[in-house]
């Protein structure tokens, strides 16, 4: 295979003095052009609307709150002799490691997504298996019931568990009208509700990758474990479990990630007696104003996921590869 | 011996999907209460879509939510499968790696850290030039190109990697330039990874509320954020209403994508035996 773009500035300098008329200019310019158009365009988005935000994030974050408009001081200064001075305030830093309450948020974050995250393997786990070992048929079917959610609307999903966990929800009705309960448990804006919510929404995301990576296992290998005497527990251990470490691994990150800075779950169905990092972000911001704080706190919680980040990304990277 | 986990594993699937979908099948079942009070059920009635469909704030959200869904869908679908081909079909290039890291990012970026960092940059942006002068619809739908063009290069690299090179070398060495060979053999083949594409964009506009709380300004409520002020006070049965009917109108779209994308492989598969015959 040959490279026949981008041709060399020389050549086309040359074909522009001899004045071809303007469309077959134009159709040569394109030509010659079109790669570096299609690189640069996404590119060039990425960079003002993705990188460049973080930039300044972390620029705001080691300023100073100001009651003004916009309610930060300004990194740069030129002071009255003309030399440029740059301040840094890491006192939003040292004001949310040494609160209480962000230490507590910032590490009950973690604990929250690591249970839900556990929990959406043991649930997801045996329903990404049951799925291969389906009929084609079936598994079509019972793959487009666990993406079909993915369609409809998160917010309308998280708010379905406020009518089943309320005080009068579907769910304390019913025990009530069985006679198991007197007076309603208490679900609703509990750290228990929170689980359901996140484990509900993001079990899909634990499902899929699981399914991928198990519907590639040979099964030859647990029949001939089998045929040698090997009790189902220990092919379950032995051979499916390492086998399918790679969708576990996958499925966890893309789970654990977004359950760390989760805002609409904790809120709706957590109230105010749940402490995560991300709603504390999103009320710092619009209820106290206080923008260096919340970009401290962004920029905190973006360190703490950047290791899971990156793991996903080499895996992705490596599954490509595979491929 | 698969007898007993198979048994183990269909009560799994059971269950897991019961736990997926018995809480839409209330929520669509509760919407048809009479009752003001959303647990209660005091008989059936339709007077909250007819509330619904009286109420001019979710005609506007609707209708907001729906023109950023389709301007960002098309613009995020033209920059991902720019970046999808730069990724898969242009070699090393210098900065590949950066754009690589820029198209996963936000993927898994918390929704919390983009919008504020979006936020952040369009006031910078006004102190600087002007511009947004004021924040709603055009700064909304750049938030939701930026990440929806991510999933469409995802999208659109497996397509390509999938696809192979062969056709592409074949139109090459009969002559045709690249730029053709783009457009007229690399294109059309990625058209249903577009459209995919297109409709995945589409929906994760109309889903999104963190990002778009952040960016929005005073009189600009998109459908979820209106939804959300309605629900964070506590159950609403117009709400229930509201979440039936976009719920049949998700199963009716994804019905009619699966049945268009399924015909079309069917087609390209027929096609490929075809030539693969003669």
């Amino acid at each position: 295979m040959t490279d026949t773009t981008p041709g060399n500035p020389a050549a086309e300098a040359d074909t522009s003095l001899q004045h071809p008329p303007l469309g077959v200019r134009i159709s040569r310019k394109v030509q010659s052009s079109w790669k570096t158009v299609v690189v640069f365009l996404p590119y060039a988005w990425l960079l003002i609307f993705f990188l460049l935000p973080f930039v300044i994030v972390a620029k705001i974050s080691v300023a100073e709150a100001l009651i003004a408009s916009p309610p930060f001081s300004s990194l740069i200064e030129w002071t009255d002799e003309g030399i440029l001075t740059i301040r840094i305030v890491i006192d939003n830093f040292l004001y949310i490691f040494e609160d209480d309450l962000y230490v507590k948020t910032y590490l009950n974050s973690v604990k929250i997504s690591t249970i839900s995250t556990i929990l959406c393997l043991l649930l997801g786990y045996p329903i990404a298996y049951g799925i291969v070992r389906s009929p084609p048929t079936t598994k079509n079917m019972l793959l487009f019931m666990i993406i079909l959610p993915f369609w409809t609307s998160f917010l309308l999903r998280v708010y379905a568990w406020m009518g089943l966990l309320s005080d009068q929800g579907t769910i304390n009705n019913m025990l009530i009208s069985l006679g198991l309960i007197e007076t309603p448990i208490r679900m609703l804006y509990t750290e228990f509700a929170v689980y359901v919510g996140i484990v509900y929404t993001y079990l899909p995301f634990m499902v899929l990758p699981l399914y991928a990576n198990m519907e590639k296992l040979d099964n030859t290998l647990n029949e001939a474990a089998a045929d040698l005497g090997a009790k189902p527990v220990s092919i379950f251990l032995t051979i499916t479990l390492p086998l399918t470490m790679p969708g576990i691994i996958a499925g966890g990150l893309l789970v654990f990630i977004p359950a760390t800075g989760e805002y609409v779950i904790p809120d709706l169905l957590g109230g105010g007696n749940v402490l995560m990092i991300g709603r504390l972000l999103f009320n710092e911001f619009h209820a106290n104003h206080d923008w260096p704080v919340a970009a401290a706190v962004a920029i905190a919680l973006l360190v703490l996921l950047v290791a899971p980040m990156m793991a996903y990304q080499h895996y992705q990277g490596k599954q490509a590869e595979a491929r | 011996m698969f007898q007993g986990r198979s048994r183990f594993l269909t009560w799994m699937l059971v269950l897991g999907m019961a736990f997926l979908y018995i809480p839409m099948l209330l929520l669509v079942i509760y919407s048809f209460n009479k009752s003001k009070l959303v647990p209660v059920w005091g008989g059936w009635s339709v007077r909250w879509y007819a509330e619904l469909f009286q109420s001019p704030e979710v005609w506007e959200a609707v209708m907001l939510s729906l023109k950023i869904a389709v301007v960002n869908a098309t613009f995020a679908t033209v920059l991902g499968t720019l970046a999808g081909l730069a990724m898969v079909r242009f070699g090393r290039f210098k900065g590949r790696m950066l754009l690589g890291g820029m198209l996963a990012a936000p993927l898994v970026m918390p929704e919390v850290i983009t919008g504020l960092s979006l936020l952040m940059l369009f006031i910078t942006m006004q102190d600087l030039i002007g511009w947004p002068a004021e924040r709603g619809f055009s700064t909304i739908t750049i938030a939701h190109i930026t990440f929806s063009l991510a999933y469409v290069a995802v999208i659109i690299q497996s397509r390509l990697v999938g696809m192979g090179e062969t056709l592409e070398e074949a139109a090459q060495d009969l002559g045709a330039k690249p730029f053709r060979v783009l457009t007229d053999i690399t294109l059309p083949r990625l058209a249903p990874g577009m459209m995919a594409g297109w409709l995945l964009a589409f929906t994760l506009s109309l889903d999104d509320l963190v990002i778009a709380s952040f960016v929005t300004g005073p009189g600009s409520n998109t459908l979820p954020i209106l939804i959300y002020s309605r629900i964070r006070l506590g159950l609403r049965p117009d709400i229930n209403a509201l979440a039936t009917i976009i719920i049949l109108v998700v199963a009716i779209g994804v019905a009619i994508a699966g049945i268009i994308l399924m015909r079309q492989q069917r087609q390209r598969d027929l096609e490929l035996a075809r030539i693969s015959d003669d």
